[in-house]
């Protein structure tokens, strides 16, 4: 059984349609990557994942139990985290005390939830600034954090929306690094929506293209990006350059 | 934190406590009652803090609380000879079950901000009104206590000298910044927090907010009934005209505020200075034969501006780190 399945699922705002019937799974301890332009409905069907929006039809589940529909916070504790594209951190709180909220989703104690968030932040870099302000760092930091955060939930999927945005390539790699740990020591799933090519080559085992709320192609990378669908609605002209494919 | 400076603030909080203990015993009674003024305002915004400086709900309208804490506990008292030790309980199961009521009407609305500051107001108008009805309860003509017996002290009806209500509101002072200063350190310090910061986030790491916000602000209304029971019992006299008044809600707001919202001391170094310098000022210009009503507000309002301006941080921050003690953010 797969980890996630999304069945058959769709969203409108305002009769406009964010999603359509997109359908897709995610196995177990694998990295997922969901691509597509600008407007595609990546985020939306992550938030309908995260419990941000309720879908209108279709089914998602989670290690075949349904949570299409439930609120946000039950999502998290059924087992799904989610980073958010534009960060959003706890500003006035220290890097350490982001981390230590999110260690409380499964620790009981406040002293293992600190032993976690260290350990959580250790992996992610960010060791060394562990009493800093959330406010001070940098947006390459922040990122870290926004993914330390989540991933102290002790998450079965990790949902990463954009993490790579505004990187330079040297950090992308170091973040790529990171993911490929922390996936492995916690033996999580990831499903991230991604416009740096780079990053989701690096990554991905299986790739799932969006375009105008559908899903019009899912599979092994190399297979994906050369159909020719994709190559037309998404990856048409500069994507391509600025992939280095 | 090393040795020294641990000693130090030993020292400080040492001189403070002994200070406060002594103080009945080498102030005049007008300074005593300064201070218990000073001491019920750190109190109530101490209170008022937990609802926005600790999960960052905005209220405008915490004289409901004490005002009903008030009347229940004086309710009680005058019409069934009911000591406030039993009255407080029903004080804080009525403003507990006020506070859980308005906050679940709002976050289940999703009322937030300045439109939750609005409902918070109208509640507290919506009581001052219908007390003004309740003539059981004195109507506008006001509820009396029987004035208490100034040099007996009854413990059991909490009758009796100023240094009695001095000592139970140093207690209570206490006891609040104890409770917050513990929670802080607990889950319900760590959520309420992140819920300030940014509700949608607190909620993606698995936090029920709805739930955790009631929790805050049932948790001030309780803290805040205390507030009415003590203020019930040493005024004496209680007229929803006052006790229910915007300006009484905005009076708890000015110690935390002034002091630094968000932090454990900042209510209490607030109100120390907002009675210092109104009550001192006032009393200084009677004593030099000026008489200027409304003086007491300029100087609330001048002394908020001037931290605002000047001190966003509020007073204890800046006056903490100057005293080498770190301040603690909530």
């Amino acid at each position: 059984m797969p980890l996630l399945e999304v069945e058959a699922v769709s969203k409108s705002f305002r009769g406009l349609r964010a999603v359509a019937e997109a359908t897709f799974s995610v196995e177990r301890d694998t990295i997922s990557a969901l691509i597509g332009p600008n407007g595609a409905g990546k985020t939306t069907l992550f938030n309908l994942i995260a419990g941000m929006y309720r879908p209108d039809a279709g089914e998602i589940r989670l290690r075949g139990r349904g949570i299409g529909g439930l609120p946000a916070h039950r999502v998290c504790k059924a087992g799904i985290a989610r980073t958010f594209q534009l960060v959003r951190p706890f500003d006035d709180l220290s890097v350490l005390d982001n981390a230590v909220v999110g260690a409380l989703n499964t620790e009981r104690t406040v002293a293992g939830a600190r032993a976690r968030a260290r350990a959580v932040l250790g992996h992610l870099g960010l060791g060394d600034k562990m009493s800093l302000i959330a406010s001070h760092l940098t947006l390459a930091d922040r990122r870290r954090l926004e993914v330390a955060r989540a991933v102290a939930t002790r998450p079965a999927l990790l949902l990463l929306d954009e993490v790579m945005a505004g990187l330079r390539p040297g950090e992308v790699d170091e973040l790529v690094a990171m993911l490929r740990t922390a996936q492995r020591e916690e033996g999580m799933t990831i499903l991230l929506t991604e416009h740096v090519m780079r990053a989701v080559l690096a990554l991905a085992d299986q790739i799932v293209v969006l375009h105008h709320g559908e899903v019009i192609a899912r599979g092994a990378p190399a297979a994906v990006l050369r159909e020719p669908a994709v190559l037309e609605s998404y990856l048409g002209e500069d994507a391509l350059d600025g992939a280095g494919v | 934190m090393t040795a020294v400076r641990r000693r130090g603030r030993v020292a400080l909080i040492g001189a403070v406590v002994a200070l406060a203990i002594a103080l009945p015993f080498v102030a005049n009674s007008y300074i005593l009652s300064v201070v218990t003024l000073a001491l019920y305002l750190a109190y109530a915004g101490q209170a008022w803090n937990v609802m926005m400086g600790f999960a960052g709900q905005l209220s405008l309208g915490h004289s409901l609380y004490v005002g009903l804490g008030a009347y229940a506990s004086a309710g009680l008292f005058s019409h069934f000879q009911i000591g406030p030790w039993a009255g407080v309980w029903l004080a804080i199961i009525l403003c507990t079950a006020a506070g859980a009521f308005i906050g679940a009407l709002a976050f289940r609305l999703r009322i937030s901000g300045v439109q939750l500051s609005l409902l918070t107001i109208a509640f507290a108008e919506l009581a001052r009104i219908g007390f003004d009805h309740l003539d059981w309860l004195g109507g506008p003509g006001g509820l009396f206590l029987r004035v208490a017996e100034r040099n007996s002290v009854d413990l059991l009806g909490f009758r009796g000298p100023p240094a009695m209500y001095y000592y139970t509101i140093l207690v209570l002072v206490g006891g609040a910044l104890g409770l917050c200063s513990w929670l802080f350190r607990r889950r319900a310090g760590y959520y309420w927090r992140a819920i300030r910061e940014d509700e949608a986030a607190a909620q993606s790491l698995g936090i029920d907010v709805f739930r955790w916000k009631l929790y805050a602000v049932a948790l001030s209304s309780a803290m805040t009934a205390v507030a009415g029971v003590f203020f019930a019992f040493y005024y004496n006299n209680l007229f929803p005209e006052q006790i229910f008044s915007f300006g009484r809600s905005i009076e708890i707001i000015l110690g935390p505020v002034v002091g630094g919202v968000g932090t454990l001391l900042g209510p209490i170094v607030g109100a120390g200075a907002i009675v210092v310098l109104g009550d001192g000022t006032t009393e200084l210009m009677n004593r030099i034969g000026l008489d200027i009503p409304g003086g007491k507000q300029v100087i609330h309002g001048l002394l908020l501006l001037l931290v605002t301006i000047y001190l966003p941080e509020g007073l204890w921050p800046p006056l903490a780190r100057a005293l080498g003690v770190a301040p603690r953010r909530l």
